[in-house]
């Protein structure tokens, strides 16, 4: 994952609520097994018409939209499915971060997994995020100091500690996972659950 | 921890499976069954790949091949190109770092949320995870189960745990006693509606009361199938006899002194009386009537005798709006009734309704009836054991008699990726969990019910009320 740096952008809003993972990803280009190349899919459904042409009134698809690293979603964005796909679609397409008054449990997971920055913000700095988004104001998303500063505000917010630091030096959580290998082994020899459940098969790799 | 301090079900079993307690309030959670597919792994293999690792529990880690799958058929190129690519992408990764897969034509293959408890994996005190958010299922059980993105699939394969805060717990108490032809479908749908999509969001639910103590198996994999669509990530239910007899025998489930020790382990797991939960609601099951969905999100559920809302009549302008875009992507009318609006496909199937029960349920509607004229009504089993089962009682000829299609197993029009899928513009009455817009495809409009509700569509080719076929 690389480092979190602060950048500046303009936004796009798509501020409905309950935005789920299937209409930032339809199901139908998850036949991947690849993480790249889902940017041209990202909404594909409410962007293009069944004709696969471009609908001109589509927020992504306004000539202000190119090349905003910052999308303003609303409650609740990336409900649904777990496909983190949708997370690959969203970065794929040129988002670095995503402003919303509320993320799905699994979305903000999958999100801060792959270094797209979820930033909570309601109430009235809300409403003036997607006002200023749409006078095309420039963003600075500034995650070292927990702001965003538009020329009319300042907007701090809050994250979990861990995940901040994990974005900031560009860490991903499995290497320390793994540091604690002795304690998952000793974990595993008095696991309360019960031992092994499946008689496995052999492996080519690894043993 | 004081012995004497009251535990929930969910308290007890993330007690028992921090590996170490982190900073600020983050743990290494163990993960005690690993559930695998095709949609949601390849780019987690390729992370294993990459880094050199290997599976670190082959033997807590189980495959199968479900969303992608072609009903029709048994052979995978049916599906399309890409499809058949991940298929064969997945039995490369399970052969090379030695995961057990059911893939097509296996005895066990299925929807992976089917086969996990069928198989007896799914087990009370577990923690499970799968790449997939209707994990959720598996907290029927009292299992903590819950869907993870696939670089946590990555995680999990390498290393068996999680980075996980604890979350809030939200206790739902079902009184009551639901009527004939009222099913746990309608039960979750009605309370999914009372509490909105994110209703449980950082939140699990723990579903308890004496409606939910009466309930099948099968019926209580319905409703923690859905937790997921009420933002909660795992649902939960304490187990009981019900659930032991349901897991006793089964492939993976344990066997002699091994059962009585789980057992006895099983029994300590449900809440403890007084236990504090963060919040709690109450639904009272008595009066609730079958329910169907009119809108684009699970929440937009009514019972089947009301109107379609009028957004006139909606306070929150928000709120307002939803439904005004809803109604027009549903082509549904503010204020009509919904019973007898006109349907065009009906689909029986996915991890939440197609199950022996379900087929069974179905078929009391079928049974002497026809498919009404021009529409379409899929039967798709969620397994191959539950197909072999609904074929040995005869409920396949049930369907195809009245001129449905009995398929292959497979989570198939659910999400629309195998080729099974709605047209753009038809409606249809289905029992899986999820209407958003597209979801069976582009331009599809999918209205959720009971599989009653949904066979009773079929017959009549318009929303109806399963509880008149029931009585006629
Ligand atoms: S049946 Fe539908 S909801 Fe269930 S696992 Fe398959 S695609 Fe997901």
């Amino acid at each position: 994952m690389k480092r979190f740096r602060t950048f500046a952008t303009r936004a796009v809003a798509i501020a409905f609520d309950d935005i789920d993972t299937d209409q930032i990803i339809p199901a139908r280009y998850l036949t991947t097994v690849d993480r790249t190349g889902l940017g041209g899919h990202l909404f594909h459904d409410w962007r293009y018409g069944g004709d696969g042409e471009p609908m001109p009134e589509f927020a992504l698809n306004r000539p202000e939209a190119e090349g905003a690293r910052l999308l303003i979603a609303g409650r609740n964005f990336g409900c649904g499915s777990s496909r983190e796909h949708a997370v690959w679609a969203l970065m794929d397409h040129g988002f670095d971060a995503v402003i919303a008054p509320s993320f799905a449990d699994i979305f903000r997971k999958n999100a801060l997994r792959n270094g797209l920055l979820p930033i909570r913000v309601d109430g009235e700095m809300y409403t003036a995020c997607i006002e200023e988004a749409a006078s095309r104001a420039t963003f600075i998303v500034d995650l070292e100091n927990s702001v965003v500063t538009t020329p009319a505000r300042t907007i701090p917010f809050r994250i979990d500690p861990f995940a901040r630091n994990c974005l900031l030096e560009g860490l991903d959580e499995l290497s320390y996972i793994l540091c604690h290998d002795e304690a998952i082994s000793a974990f595993e020899a008095s696991n309360p659950s019960g031992s092994s459940i499946i008689p496995p098969r052999p492996a080519r790799r690894g043993r | 921890m004081p012995a004497d301090r009251p535990r929930t079900l969910y308290d007890k079993i993330w007690d028992g499976h921090v590996v170490t307690e982190g900073e600020g309030g983050v743990s290494l959670l163990y993960v005690d069954l690993h559930l695998v597919h095709e949609v949601t792994s390849p780019q987690a293999f390729a992370g294993l790949r990459r880094r050199g690792l290997k599976v670190r529990a082959r033997d807590r880690t189980l495959a199968t091949a479900d969303h992608v799958t072609p009903t029709r058929s048994l052979n995978i190129a049916a599906a399309g190109e890409l499809a058949a690519k991940q298929l064969r992408s997945l039995e490369e990764n399970c052969e090379e770092f030695g995961i057990r897969l059911y893939t097509m034509g296996h005895k066990y293959r299925g929807i992976v949320h089917v086969i996990g408890p069928e198989l007896g994996l799914t087990q009370p005190g577990q923690t499970i995870v799968c790449g997939d958010s209707h994990t959720s299922t598996h907290g029927a059980f009292g299992a903590l189960a819950f869907g993870i993105g696939t670089t946590e699939v990555e995680y999990v394969l390498a290393s068996q745990c999680l980075l996980e805060r604890k979350m809030g717990n939200l206790r739902v108490e079902c009184e009551g006693r639901l009527r004939p032809g009222v099913t746990s479908k309608d039960l979750i749908l009605a309370l999914i509606s009372k509490i909105g999509v994110d209703g449980g969001a950082g939140h699990v639910i723990e579903y308890a009361g004496p409606a939910v103590r009466r309930l099948s198996m099968e019926s209580r994999m319905t409703i923690c199938n859905m937790s997921i669509e009420a933002g909660a990530r795992a649902g939960l239910i304490s187990p009981d006899d019900t659930t032991f007899e349901y897991v006793a025998g089964r492939e993976f489930a344990p066997k002699g002194p091994e059962w009585d020790r789980a057992l006895n382990r099983w029994r300590t797991l449900p809440s403890d009386p007084g236990a504090p939960f963060d919040k709690t609601v109450s639904l009272d099951v008595s009066g609730l009537e079958p329910f169907i969905s009119f809108g684009t999100n699970p929440s937009m559920a009514i019972p089947i005798r009301s109107r379609i809302p009028d957004p006139a009549a909606i306070a929150d302008a928000v709120e307002r709006e939803q439904v005004v875009r809803a109604l027009k992507y549903m082509d549904l009318g503010a204020g009509e009734p919904v019973i007898d609006q006109k349907i065009d496909v009906v689909f029986i199937g996915s991890c939440t309704n197609a199950r022996i029960e379900d087929m069974r349920e179905a078929a009391r509607i079928f049974r002497g009836r026809k498919v009404s004229e021009g529409v379409r009504a899929l039967v798709v089993p969620g397994s191959e054991q539950v197909r072999r089962e609904a074929e040995s009682e005869g409920l396949d000829r049930v369907f195809t008699e009245a001129g449905a299609e009995w398929r292959l197993p497979g989570c198939s029009m659910c999400l629309g990726m195998n080729g099974d899928h709605l047209a753009a513009g038809q409606r249809s009455v289905s029992t899986s969990n999820r209407n958003f817009e597209g979801r069976q495809g582009p331009g599809g409009r999918t209205m959720l019910g009971s599989p009653l509700t949904a066979a009773a569509a079929a017959v009549t080719g318009k929303v109806t009320d399963p509880r008149e076929l029931l009585r006629a």
